[in-house]
């Protein structure tokens, strides 16, 4: 009986950005095949074994099929009709910020990621990527004096070249999935993160992507080694400006830890989602993988998902490593026509592995928001556990959520624990709320982020105040 | 019936009030008046009403007002939101504490301190001022700290939910409490904690609705006036000692007076 109409208006919002920067940018035709790629790597300038890379990969996906198992519906994408590769003209070769455009800085500062020397971020060091190219890494030379390498990845790819070559395609190879596939074939830039053995890293490192043109995809390929008994804690943001048309977004991110190596990846995603009818937003497409290589390692993966119009992405673990740890936290809203389908997988390979799911779906208008997860225990996982939860609050009543735990056990000394609930955020709750004098709005946010409150945790201080606020913010509106 | 109390003005009027859900009528005309330093009992079967009556005086949305006014000092307050209702001093305790997963006790009860405060220009808490009055109130119903801590009343044993919501009332201190069944599901000691509780927290400026089944509630809290309901009407006032010719008769003496009116 819950008062639908004061709930459709709670969870409108608009989208704060929105916005497009007016800036000339070379873009190259529309439209995918083998010149193109070349003309991609030949523009940055690539060793051979990059482009052999691509090429292999734009062959493999040529004979792939889209998947379309998941429980999404989406008009078909047209990959001749779109652009990639888009740069902001800038001069050749810049040597300081001092050198970048303006308008690109006054942009990040827009959407408050401040890159100035005098302006930036003081705890964070920050490698912003504009649609295909990276503008600018802030902290570099203080993070050099620790070892630690933060560049974005066309830089790595020219001064670190060994180390892509070793690692890039090893945890997502380019035959993993579709997605992957075309992004190995054009992926254009994203960043690049190397922490040297027994270094903790110093500050928290973060990406901000930002698609800015209507028409060409963004395909960012981001790659995060730690060595032996280091660790680093990665922030990762994104939004894109308001079109009435679909942008392809299909990133990789590879991450790899060596023995008692930690990495921690966490993701405030919020692209474009579309309009209240569904008309435009961000097709999200993105493999996110990492490979707990070493003894006792760890890879944590903590997202909020809240834009995109679709979101198809499952950070995963690959536990290695004898005793090496995965968790995966995710909070994922979806709102009037969005339809996410998304959650992990672990793969337990070594002994005396564990792993920890914990997911939040949060579903309101019309929308879909479904959560797909396979634990697998492998010959060799003998003592090896799991535990997941995953949770779905429905708000307003035409709104559906979905859970598909794929479960694969092939040892018997393993133990795999599953729980899950569904919840509506009912009139009693929100009456009692109100009756103690918080406002209808404050009393569904209040809600919301309790319920949300296991993930939030996990983020990053900063991340987790941001996340909520984001969440206040995307059921936020006018109470009727 | 009229008391040397009523010099002052009236806290609530509820007049000739008449409310339906789902166009089903539940409410067919109460009319009840308290005034400062009143306490009022409300007795009657289950389904006659009572609960009804308090979740719209409180504003429950889910009722319809068909007919009659609510006045909360002297202001007709039917077309408020009940977050305003509570702010400006309605307390409503729940015959069924409701449980809110994930928001801790604390924040619960210092977001809703504050509204309350606020409303009253009052200077809001910060965290640190509301953990100094909490623990004083915390006292009133001899609960541990520990509750703060957890979700709002989630995992509470019944009588762990009745004595939160004593502690909210004493924390927003309202100019009227309606208590519905705040008795009910406690043992002799939890029983006597809340009532004392109620006793020490209400004064000559408030104004105190008991629904109840029991007299064992009104043996501690000794009301003014005893109002029996009965099908959505209230077919008969009196004083305490009503309380205890209902125990002693039971309610189908009452259907009595249905005849008779």
């Amino acid at each position: 009986m819950v008062n639908e109409n004061l709930v459709k208006d709670v969870v409108k919002e608009p989208y704060k950005y929105g916005f497009v920067t007016d800036i000339e940018t070379e873009k190259i035709e529309k439209g995918l095949n083998e010149d193109i790629i070349k003309l991609i790597s030949q523009k940055k300038e690539e060793p051979k074994f990059l482009l052999d890379f691509r090429l292999k990969a734009f062959k493999k996906w040529q004979k792939m099929k889209e998947p379309d198992w998941a429980a999404l519906g989406y008009k078909k994408i047209d990959y001749q009709d779109i652009i990639y590769y888009s740069a902001p003209k800038q001069k050749e070769k810049i040597s300081s910020l001092d050198e970048v455009d303006p308008k690109l800085l006054e942009t990040f500062d827009k959407l408050g990621i401040p890159l100035t020397e005098q302006k930036k971020l003081t705890n964070v060091a920050v490698d912003a990527v504009f649609d295909s190219v990276s503008i600018a890494t802030t902290f570099r030379e203080e993070l050099a004096e620790h070892g630690v390498i933060f560049c974005s990845i066309s830089e790595a790819v020219k001064n670190h070249a060994d180390l892509i070559e070793k690692y890039l395609g090893t945890v997502v190879p380019a035959s993993d999935n579709y997605f992957a596939a075309l992004n190995s074939a054009v992926f254009s830039d994203g960043s690049f993160v190397y922490i040297p053995k027994g270094v903790t890293c110093p500050m928290d490192l973060s990406s901000y992507f930002r698609i800015n043109s209507g028409d060409s995809g963004q395909f960012e390929r981001t790659l995060i080694i730690a060595e032996e008994s280091s660790s680093v804690s990665y922030l990762e943001g994104c939004t894109a400006p308001m079109f009435d048309t679909n942008t392809l977004h299909a990133a990789v991110v590879e991450l790899i830890a060596l023995d008692d190596a930690s990495i921690k990846y966490s993701t405030v995603q919020n692209w474009y989602a579309g309009d209240e009818e569904g008309i435009g937003g961000i097709f999200n497409f993105v493999t996110k993988r990492g490979k707990c290589l070493g003894k006792r390692s760890k890879i944590s993966w903590s997202q909020v998902e809240t834009g995109s119009a679709i979101t198809w992405k499952y950070p995963s673990c690959l536990l290695l490593g004898e005793e090496s740890i995965g968790e995966f936290y995710s909070v994922a809203l979806t709102n009037n026509l969005q339809q996410a389908d998304t959650g992990t997988k672990m793969i337990h390979i070594g002994a005396k592995t564990k792993s920890t799911i914990v997911s939040k779906g949060i579903s309101a208008g019309k929308s879909k928001n479904s959560y797909r997860g396979l634990v697998k225990m492998g010959t060799k996982a003998t003592g090896s556990r799991n535990y997941s939860q995953c949770d779905s609050m429905l708000i307003g009543d035409q709104a559906s959520a979905n859970t598909f735990p794929y479960i694969k056990s092939q040892q018997p000394n393993s133990e795999i624990e599953h729980e899950a609930s569904t919840c509506r955020i009912s009139e009693d709750q929100l009456f009692y709320l109100q009756s103690r004098g918080i406002e209808f709005e404050e009393a569904v946010s209040m809600m919301v982020s309790g319920f949300c409150r296991d993930v939030f945790n996990q983020l990053p201080m900063e991340f987790a105040a941001e996340a909520d606020k984001l969440l206040a913010l995307k059921l936020e509106g006018s109470v009727g | 019936m009229q008391s040397k109390m009523k010099e002052s003005d009236p806290i609530l009027e509820v007049e000739n009030l008449s409310a339906s859900t789902d166009n089903l009528p539940i409410l067919k005309g109460v009319s009840l008046t308290v005034y400062p330093g009143e306490i009022h009992a409300i007795m009657g079967r289950n389904g006659c009403g009572k609960s009804t009556l308090s979740k719209i005086i409180a504003g429950h949305p889910s009722y319809n007002i068909t007919n009659g006014d609510i006045k909360f000092l002297g202001e007709n307050i039917n077309s408020l939101e009940p977050e305003q209702r509570s702010q400006s001093g309605i307390f409503l305790g729940f015959q069924y504490p409701i449980e809110i997963p994930g928001v801790s006790n604390l924040e619960f009860l210092r977001v809703s301190t504050n509204a309350r405060r606020k409303f009253l220009n009052k200077e809001e808490l910060d965290t640190f001022d509301f953990e100094e009055l909490v623990k004083e109130k915390l006292e009133i119903v001899k609960m541990d700290h520990a509750f703060l801590s957890r979700s709002v009343n989630q995992g509470f044993s019944g009588g762990e939910k009745k004595r939160n919501e004593i502690l909210q009332m004493a924390l927003l201190e309202p100019k009227i409490a309606i208590l519905d069944e705040t008795d009910s599901g406690l043992d002799i000691d939890a029983l006597r904690i809340v009532a004392s509780g109620i006793k020490k927290i209400s004064n000559a400026q408030t104004g105190i609705i008991l629904i109840t089944h029991y007299q064992r509630l009104l043996d501690e809290i000794k009301p003014n006036y005893v109002h029996v309901m009965s099908d959505g009407q209230i077919i008969k006032t009196g004083e305490s000692d009503l309380a205890l010719e209902l125990e002693e008769k039971g309610y189908e003496w009452t259907d009595n007076f249905i005849k008779e009116t």
